[in-house]
């Protein structure tokens, strides 16, 4: 139980520490590197506290329940190979940390670089740990989001937003693809859960959906891992801060396609489709990567470039297959993390020390800062696999890999020569990198003078560099134990144990290896003076950039030929889309009523009392000359459209739900209130619109009356049909027989709305809250139309002393009603329970008493007097309401379980006090806060409007004045 | 009764409707409150009429629910009123933004010749 606690909170420390960082201010530089650290130092302890488990070969399992029926459940799964694949993550992570500290500016806001760093470590770690294989999608989703925020990160430059952009549709496309294989293994196996998967890789190799379930598995571990035709998304991705650079895009998330390569070599795996396609890919990526390399002149791209040709190494080995192939792989892997990171590490020093990152600037800088130059030419030539360093050992690897005999295919016997190849050409670049960053003349021309960096930055570097010399001398009893309980995890306990050593005699890949490096000095020579005056690219291939073809692709599939295709079928016109709604309802209905519909033979019919049809023949009339004045007299259509809400609301009252009617009437009022403040800023419509008048406008005022009237009449006479048939029994009765019961209150609605189903109301307040805000937001920035600037003609007629005067004896009544508002309300809100009433009712009531007095009297004049702060009153009430549903977790009840019970209190009597009650004081609060919210934004609008008229005026005088 | 109420209904749902369709905004706004109104009145006669005996239980003792109004679409059109109060709000603030953005109250922030 223990084990799984601690795997659990080894899989979500990470985001745990990712939402904690964003709450640090602006500046707290220190603190969120040490937060950062310390969550990935705890991390790695638990994964040490592991290490005897994992030697035995056992692995740790952790299970959430989240959906079964769906057998989606959030496991975590830790083995030998995740073991030390996270340890990686971590380690790196660790120095990482500490590097981006001294590298990033003071003026990043290093918090949330900090909580992205984070946000993407646990991401990572979620794929490493999935022990279900949709969840791993799920994480490897969140992996391409959060490394699209880092590239991003400097978000001002172009050149970061626009490798982000190409970055994250690359690998999302890639996402959709394994997310579609993944499914399609779940159907193949009947499971998702990783262990079960793994174990039915014959299953799956027999199954006719192999091949497609192959392909769209590759599509999503090359496009991570920057496979060819897909590489060219992490050239790009290098506007990224260079700490990002170090950690995501060379030692550890683009290692999560040849992770999942290898994860799924038994399952998917050894079958020469396999072998065609990851080796095939994997080779071609190596080669073209090296060469390209050569020719960059930004060092981080050459880095990038190389970077890419040693995932196209790993996801080549691979393909390969078998156990020393894969031992191979997860020791590159490792190897290439240490050398690579510290490689970007020191790019990152020498851009920030030299300003510049270009190789046609740069040289000399041994002389400058001799101890990092001593640190990267170590650590370039582990990158060419010289001897006695940790490239070497993979590399050597690799080799007898390739000359190792596969299937006798032409690929196969090729693979010793590509491998040549590609190896000079990695030496060839590696000597590129070395001589003409340190060694040459002094440049004199740049932007910093150049000088060692601090210490915090280098230490990374150092210790990197130190794990490459140790591997390399000592490989076997550093990290070959765990290389092969790696191994044995992928493969299986059958899988041979193997032996790393230095010197393996004269042999085949030693030679290979002396071949390539004579080759790759000569490449070098052969090349150096050219290539600085040359274009960023092999000659002649670099017309042919992937980037390009991909740009316009991109452009032709976000831009052009969606609004090629949005000319042809839609519009941006409102009307039209209206009319296809309705039409569209329409024809629904119809179609689903067709042949069906029938009106009862014995209907349900109450005799009219005379009273209702005078009311409704009002509420139409009411209606009907709304519809007709709401173009040219928008006051009196807002008049008569309040008609037709009383006429409902003593509908509601008529036919017994007094809570509705006393609902609707509050809201009816705020509603008209809230209008009329807005007509204030709608300009009147002086002239009458010459067009209207003419046949086309009437033509098409007549077909929308024809689409109203069918629409009119379908929903009278389905509600008509609904409403005479006899009721049958429904919910609504197990409601009204356990309100009381299960609920502790006597009025049903209201028991409804706070107890059986407050769970639905908790939502809806959420939107009202939603909505407010967003209210308020757009009120923030609003700019009135020119027309209505200008104070109202009426008050410009009326003198300062009638305006004093206006409406004086109203005005004193209203403020009076304060405090009967305020007692009406809470007569509302406690009877609720029992009796018609309730926290919507009261909310607006009260929300009423506060604008009954900004009527009665001016903004000014309120403000002064009451202090509303109508947004706490919107947060404490969703505080409140979920404070109560929470309440019920403590007891051991689902979410917003509700307790009831009556409480006898002196002289008052029975009182109800249920839970639910507390939350029906959270609705209150928070409907209050969201009217009085709305309300004030807009008469607010007055004030900000004198104040424009002042400073404009202002203006005026000033301009006058000059 | 019942007749009454289907046929308000139909011409409230007529004049939202109809208004949904015009070009001024101002318009659409009336369309959509006189819609939740229609609206709110369909669902609510989803429960049937029942005159006189609101859902208020006696405490204690057998019920009886045949007698009492459906409580259900009430519930549901409660919270759909002040829904519909926050919708319009939002709408409102809406059309004066463009109205003030852009000169014109028709809907689509330009005349109908403009375009």
């Amino acid at each position: 139980m223990a084990e799984q606690n601690l795997l659990t909170i080894l899989a979500l420390a990470p985001f745990a520490a990712s939402l904690l960082l964003l709450t640090y201010p602006h500046n707290a530089l220190r603190a969120a590197a040490w937060t950062s650290g310390l969550t990935l130092t705890a991390g790695l302890l638990i994964l040490l506290g592991f290490r005897d488990l994992i030697q035995s070969g056992e692995s740790v399992r952790a299970n959430i329940q989240w959906i079964p029926s769906l057998q989606l459940n959030i496991s975590f799964r830790l083995d030998g190979f995740s073991w030390l694949f996270a340890a990686l993550v971590l380690c790196i992570g660790i120095l990482v940390v500490i590097y981006a500290r001294s590298y990033m500016d003071g003026q990043d806001r290093m918090p949330r670089f900090y909580a992205l760093l984070m946000a993407f470590t646990g991401a990572m770690q979620g794929i490493l740990l999935s022990g279900n294989i949709l969840i791993l999608v799920v994480f490897w989703e969140l992996t391409s989001i959060v490394s699209f925020l880092l590239i991003g990160f400097w978000h001002q430059s172009a050149a970061a937003r626009d490798g982000a952009r190409t970055a994250l549709l690359i690998t999302a496309l890639g996402g959709l693809g394994l997310l579609l294989s993944m499914l399609l293994i779940g159907y193949i196996v009947g499971s998702y859960d990783l262990e079960q998967v793994l174990a039915s890789g014959d299953v799956i190799r027999s199954h006719h959906l192999y091949e497609v379930t192959l392909v769209l598995f590759l599509l999503g571990a090359f496009t991570k891992s920057a496979q060819f035709p897909f590489h060219f998304w992490l050239p790009g991705a290098m506007a990224a801060p260079t700490p990002v650079s170090a950690y995501l895009h060379s030692a550890t998330m683009v290692k999560a396609g040849v992770f999942l390569l290898i994860r799924f070599e038994p399952a998917l795996g050894r079958t020469p489709e396999w072998f065609y396609i990851v080796a095939g890919v994997g080779m071609l990526t190596l080669l073209t990567g090296a060469v390209i390399s050569l020719f960059r002149h930004d060092l981080k791209g050459l880095l990038a470039y190389s970077t890419i040709s040693h995932l196209g190494l790993i996801t080549a080995l691979a393909g390969f297959g078998g156990p020393a192939a894969i031992f191979a792989a997860i020791f590159h892997i490792c190897n290439h993390a240490a050398f690579k990171a510290s490689l970007f590490m020191t790019a990152g020093i020498i851009d920030h020390e030299t300003g510049t990152r270009d190789m046609r600037k740069l040289g000399g800088l041994i002389r400058v800062m001799p101890v990092t130059a001593v640190l990267a030419i170590v650590a370039t030539a582990a990158m060419a696999g010289l001897p006695l360093l940790n490239g070497f050992l993979s590399k050597e690897m690799f080799f007898a890999e390739a000359v190792e005999w596969h299937d006798g295919t032409w690929l196969d016997d090729a693979l010793p020569y590509l491998a040549v190849v590609a190896g000079a050409f990695s030496v060839a670049y590696s000597w590129r990198l070395i001589v003409t960053v340190f060694f040459g003349p002094t440049p004199t021309d740049l932007p910093k003078t150049p000088h060692e960096p601090p210490n915090a930055m280098r230490l990374p570097v150092a210790f990197l560099v130190a794990v490459c010399v140790i591997v390399g001398i000592l490989p076997a009893i550093t990290i070959e134990p765990a290389l092969n309980i790696a191994t044995r995890a992928v493969i299986g306990p059958g899988a041979p144990a193997v032996h790393i050593a230095i010197w393996h005699g004269i042999n085949g890949p030693l030679l290979m290896s002396v071949i390539a490096i004579l080759v790759g000095t000569y490449l070098f020579l052969a090349t150096a003076r050219s290539i600085p005056f040359g274009p960023e690219g092999p000659p002649i291939f670099h017309h042919l950039r992937a980037a390009k073809i991909y740009d316009w692709l991109e452009l032709q599939f976000s831009w052009r030929w969606p609004r090629a295709i949005f000319k042809r079928i839609s519009t941006e016109q409102l009307q039209p889309q209206l009319r296809v709604l309705v039409l569209t309802a329409l024809l629904f209905a119809v179609a689903s009523l067709w042949g069906s519909f029938n009106i009862s033979n014995t209907p349900r019919l109450h005799q009219p009392p005379p009273a209702f049809l005078l009311m409704w023949t009002v509420g139409a009339a009411c209606a009907m000359f709304a519809a007709w004045q709401a173009k040219y007299h928008r006051f009196a259509a807002l008049v008569s459209l309040g008609g037709a809400g009383l006429i409902t609301c003593l509908t509601f009252a008529w036919l017994s739900a007094p809570d509705l009617a006393v609902t609707q009437l509050l809201v009816e009022v705020v509603t008209t209130v809230l209008l009329l403040l807005g007509l204030r800023w709608l300009p009147k419509r002086r002239e009458e619109i010459a067009e209207d008048k003419l046949l086309p406008a009437k033509i098409r005022r007549f077909r929308d009356f024809i689409i109203a009237l069918a629409g009119g009449t379908g929903i009278a006479v389905l509600a008509y049909a609904i409403m005479t048939r006899p009721l049958v029994i429904n919910i609504g009765d197990w409601f009204l027989g356990n309100a009381y019961y299960e609920g502790g209150g006597t009025n049903v609605v209201n028991v409804i709305l706070v107890d059986f189903r407050a769970f639905d109301t908790y939502g809806e307040i959420c939107v009202l809250a939603i909505v407010a805000l967003t209210v308020y937001a757009l009120l923030r920035r609003f700019r009135p139309s020119a027309e209505s600037v200008e104070t109202p003609a009426q008050q410009m007629q009326t003198s300062a002393q009638n305006a004093t005067d206006y409406l004086y004896v109203p005005s004193v009544i209203m403020l009076w009603m304060f405090p009967v508002l305020i007692l009406v309300s809470a007569y509302f809100f406690f009877r609720g329970h029992d009796l018609p009433g309730g926290g919507f009712a009261a909310g607006v009531t009260m929300a009423i008493a506060f604008l009954v007095q900004y009527l009665a009297t001016n903004v000014r004049w309120v403000e002064a007097r009451i202090t509303v702060l109508p947004i706490r009153w919107m947060g404490f009430g969703l505080l409140i309401a979920t404070a109560t549903g929470l309440g019920a977790w403590i007891f051991g009840y689902p979410f917003l379980t509700a307790y009831a019970q009556y409480v006898h209190l002196p002289v008052i009597g029975q009182v109800p006090a249920a839970t639910a009650m507390l939350f029906d004081l959270g609705v209150f609060a928070l409907v209050m806060g969201a009217t009085v919210l709305m309300l004030v934004a807009i008469a607010h609008q007055s004030l900000r409007a004198n104040r424009l008229r002042e400073i404009e005026e202002e203006k005026a005088d000033k301009k006058e004045a000059a | 009764m019942e007749l009454i109420l289907s046929i308000a209904i139909g011409v409230l749902a007529t004049s939202g409707i109809w208004l949904l369709l015009r070009p001024r905004s101002f318009q659409v706004i009336v369309g959509l409150c006189l819609l939740s109104y229609a609206v709110n009145l369909f669902i609510f006669s989803m429960g049937r009429l029942t005159p006189g005996r609101p859902a208020i239980m006696p405490k204690g003792g057998f019920v009886d629910p045949t007698i009492y109004a459906d409580p259900l679409p009430q519930a549901l059109v409660l919270t759909a009123i002040v829904i519909s109060f926050a919708t319009t709000a939002l709408f409102l603030v809406v059309l004066l933004a463009s109205r003030g953005l852009t000169g014109t109250d028709h809907v689509d922030g330009k005349e109908r010749d403009q375009s």
